[in-house]
């Protein structure tokens, strides 16, 4: 074992990782450890934007955009955060050029804007350019550009080292975060980084479906172990279906395809988001568009030999918007379905996509323990956390912005409070005893299962049980199949006994991760007995703001990955908007 | 499934069912565990795929059904993060860009695919290699915006055409492809290598930058820009279509005639 002290140390080097890292770094002894190399994160896979009312390209404020956030999460967002996210939104676009960003410009030179969903002028009269984008790799442009100026900075990586716990070291004024255990993938050697104070930028769980738009990495690990701690999960039945993954691929096609004028159709070439949003039509908020694409399939007006897609039509655009502003995601139909999106319309379906859930934490980053209390010194930004900005539905681009600006937080945060004590708190006694244990237990013999088959099967029934429209029974049959391999992932077999980059091992222990969550997903999904957002139940079709205009908070009961789920509500934060039917 | 004569894989029991449509393909990989394995080996593994697999599915088939000790990096699965870089069947590519359709032996001959790590790097285990002389090469370009005086309060302006200048080798996912594809690289390893000129390149012709000088004085080292004897493998190879050999030349012509 190897032990390091650190002021403060930020978990996952995607966008909010990073850029937490870049504020820290500046302020305090940083280290920051990831599973990958940096410039891996999945933060490189968004394409279309990040929206800010620059204002560069038609006028705009971000009191509009606050409340197309509001809006666009079915007013489960918290009000005073949107607020925030909305009004720093600018500074974190300028910030990015300053760091050297190459955005897209508009003919006068300054940052160009396009158009995205449910972003809209003067609360909901018509799509607004409200998107600040370079081409269709925005989100590759923001990965890059942060590790640049990681560089530059001389921001300490710890690469491929898998965090698998967190040091919570119990105090009078309750637990308070010392440190976090790490698995060095090259050696097999455990480390111990004690530290101040600790970030979470984790990212998602999208590998709990079978079709998503994730990468296999993102398992939901920050997540994972913040929950086995005891501490709570919030909102992790709003889980976001983008609506335009390759069919059968779910590989991501940007919503700014349909910003620059993409058109979604149906079998007979009928623009049916006409029917379900007539204002904004294929602009409206992914929820809004992912399930009217899966009525469309249900109703059985699906193109192709098996009914099961809709069309996206880009021919119109011309060979010169698609190669110059939309590059990849042409490339992407080329390459994956021999489709050339120049002249022939691309088959998509709604692929699992963006967790809204995830750790809740205050405007400052600061994670919750419940209610009313934070942890000292543990910190989460990013997909892993919960502000809660997002609400029912992320609104397209508003991730970028949601890393930008809370990562940024965060960072701050962890650095100032870190320098504000003098000494670090002592760890728990052991502290990476249950690493040894975990990693002891998964590379002995104890059965036979096998990691793919379990994995197989969970995104399996959770693709048929639990994805864009849910019900009781597909609900508690997903409940079943979980709980059932759950039992099952207790006799997995790891077949690589080595030390040496055993990801073989990594598998079996993210998978672990999987199956906690999937299992909070489906409980929360079963017990939220309304439609909102993301989570759209066939048996509950409308939202019922009488008993469940809150937000839904998980708590593991005890240890083992059986362990009971507590639930538990949160009253959401509202300032000046009030919940009103949803229309586009 | 049957696992050749050379290999040591053992059988992580009953395959998954075949589907409609699987062709069996043997998949021939380098492999080499320095902890257990005194030098390197070839394994071949027959297995079923689809004409529509990535590569990248067929080593996940392997590893997940077959032998889980097979060793390999992969994140995004659809080009972008620039993990899964490999040598297949002689060239440099990302193995979740190449589809088994595109390798397909012609009429009913079984096609072989032959598997190495990229060239250049220290093998660390199997498919995986040691990525830090990589990252050091590209760490020593200075590859960040470089600029002296006051920020400005909003955006710096820049014209669509001076966007355009370095749009290309904005789009490097740092992969190694191409590095690991250069002769020179091969055999002097001090070389900084395409990518990390491609990044300087990046921020050499960005007209927001003012760090140009410094950033050609580093490349007009004796590892720098006139190593490159124009091979053209590093564009060959680049999985995002950067004219990498042409972005060397831009740099190496801003030498000869001092501007940018």
């Amino acid at each position: 074992m190897q032990f390091h002290k650190y002021d403060v140390v930020i978990i996952g080097a995607g966008g909010a990782g990073m850029r937490a890292a870049i504020e820290s770094g500046q302020r305090a002894r940083t280290a920051v450890l990831t599973k990958l190399y940096p410039t891996r994160s999945h933060t490189g896979a968004a394409q279309g934007g990040m929206c800010a009312a620059l204002a560069n390209v038609e006028e705009d404020n971000w009191e509009w955009h606050t409340f197309d956030t509001i809006k666009g999460g079915d007013y489960l967002v918290d009000q005073d955060a949107a607020e925030i996210m909305a009004k720093e939104a600018i500074d974190a676009v300028l910030d990015l050029e300053k760091m050297g960003l190459p955005f897209n410009r508009t003919p006068e030179g300054k940052i160009d804007q396009r158009r995205f969903g449910g972003h809209t002028r003067n609360h909901g009269e018509a799509a607004v350019r409200r998107a600040c984008y370079a081409a269709d790799r925005t989100g590759h442009m923001i990965l890059q550009t942060l590790y640049q100026n990681c560089v530059k900075h001389g921001i300490e990586f710890f690469n491929e080292f898998y965090v698998l716990d967190i040091c919570l070291t119990e105090t009078e004024n309750g637990p308070v975060c010392t440190g976090a255990v790490a698995y060095e993938l090259a050696t097999g050697e455990i480390h111990v980084f004690q530290a101040k104070s600790v970030v979470f930028a984790t990212g998602g769980f999208g590998k709990v479906f079978k079709t998503t738009s994730n990468a296999h990495t993102l398992t939901g690990d920050g997540m994972g172990i913040v929950f086995r701690k005891g501490l709570p999960l919030e909102d992790m039945e709003f889980y976001q279906f983008h609506p335009t993954g390759l069919a059968g691929l779910g590989i991501l096609l940007t919503e700014g395809a349909r910003g620059e004028g993409a058109i979604l159709r149906n079998a007979s070439g009928e623009r049916f988001m006409e029917r379900y949003a007539p204002t904004i039509k294929d602009l409206a908020p992914r929820d809004i568009v992912a399930r009217s694409m899966a009525l469309e399939v249900l109703e059985g007006r699906g193109a192709g030999p098996n009914k099961d897609y809709v069309l996206l039509d880009c021919t119109h655009l011309g060979a010169e918007v698609l190669e110059t502003k939309l590059p990849d995601i042409t490339e992407f139909a080329r390459t994956y379905l021999a489709v050339d999106p120049v002249v022939e319309p691309v088959p998509v379906y709604p692929t699992a996509h963006y967790a809204m859930g995830g750790i809740p934490t205050n405007i400052h980053g600061e994670v919750l323990r419940d209610n009313d209390n934070i942890v000292p010194g543990l910190y989460a930004a990013g997909e892993c956390a919960c502000v809660s900005v997002h609400g029912a539905n992320r609104l397209g681009t508003n991730s970028l912005l949601d890393i930008n600006v809370f990562g940024r937080r965060a960072g701050i945060a962890a650095a100032e409070y870190a320098n504000s004590r003098e000494t670090h708190v002592d760890l728990p006694e052991n502290p990476a005893a249950q690493v040894e244990a975990q990693v002891a237990l998964a590379l002995s013999e104890h059965g036979q299962e096998r990691v793919a088959d379990i994995r197989t099967e969970l995104q399996a029934t959770m693709d048929a049980n639990a994805s864009v429209y849910r019900t009781e029974d597909t609900l508690k049959t997903a409940l079943h199949d979980v709980q059932a391999l759950k039992e099952r992932y207790a006799h997995i077999q790891v077949q690589d006994k080595g030390k040496r980059f055993n990801t073989d091992l990594l598998e079996a222990v993210e998978l672990g991760f999987l199956l906690e969550l999937a299992e909070v997903l489906v409980h929360g999904a079963l017990a939220r007995k309304e439609s909102r957002g993301g989570h759209a139940r066939e048996d509950y079709p409308n939202r019922d703001d009488t008993n469940f205009m809150r937000h839904s908070m998980f708590y593991k009961q005890g240890d083992g990955l059986t362990a009971d789920i507590r639930m538990d509500f949160k009253p959401v934060t509202f300032t000046r908007y009030k919940p009103m039917e949803r229309k586009y | 499934m049957t696992a050749t004569a050379e290999t040591t894989a053992g059988s992580r029991g009953s395959q998954p069912p075949v589907p409609d449509g699987a062709v069996t393909v043997t998949v021939k990989i380098r492999r080499f565990n320095p902890e257990f394995d005194d030098e390197p080996r070839w394994d071949s593994f027959d297995i079923p795929a689809l004409p529509s697999d990535r590569v990248l599915n067929l080593l996940h088939y392997i590893k997940w059904y077959v032998d889980g000790t097979l060793t390999f990096r992969r994140s995004c699965a659809h080009g972008i993060c620039g993990s899964d870089a490999m040598r297949i069947n002689g060239v440099n590519r990302l193995a979740c860009k190449v589809l088994l359709k595109d390798l397909l032996q012609k009429g009913d001959k079984q096609t072989t695919i032959t598997i190495e790590p990229i060239k250049g790097l220290p093998v660390h285990k199997d498919l995986l290699v040691d990525m830090e002389p990589f990252f050091e090469a590209f760490r020593a370009v200075k590859p960040y915006l470089v600029t002296y005086g006051n920020e400005p309060t909003r955006e710096r302006i820049q014209s669509v055409a001076d966007r355009e200048r370095f749009d290309d080798t904005t789009k490097c996912i740092l992969c190694a492809c191409c590095t690991t594809s250069c002769p020179v690289y091969w055999t002097e390893g001090s070389y900084f290598g395409p990518a990390a000129i491609v990044n300087a390149h990046r921020f050499i012709f960005d007209s927001r930058d003012e760090g140009a000088e410094e950033r050609l004085d580093i490349l007009n080292d004796i590892d720098g820009v006139w190593r490159c004897r124009t091979t053209f493998n590093c564009t060959d190879a680049c999985p995002r279509g950067i004219q990498v050999t042409k972005a060397i030349q831009e740099v190496k012509r801003a030498l000869l005639f001092k501007r940018v």
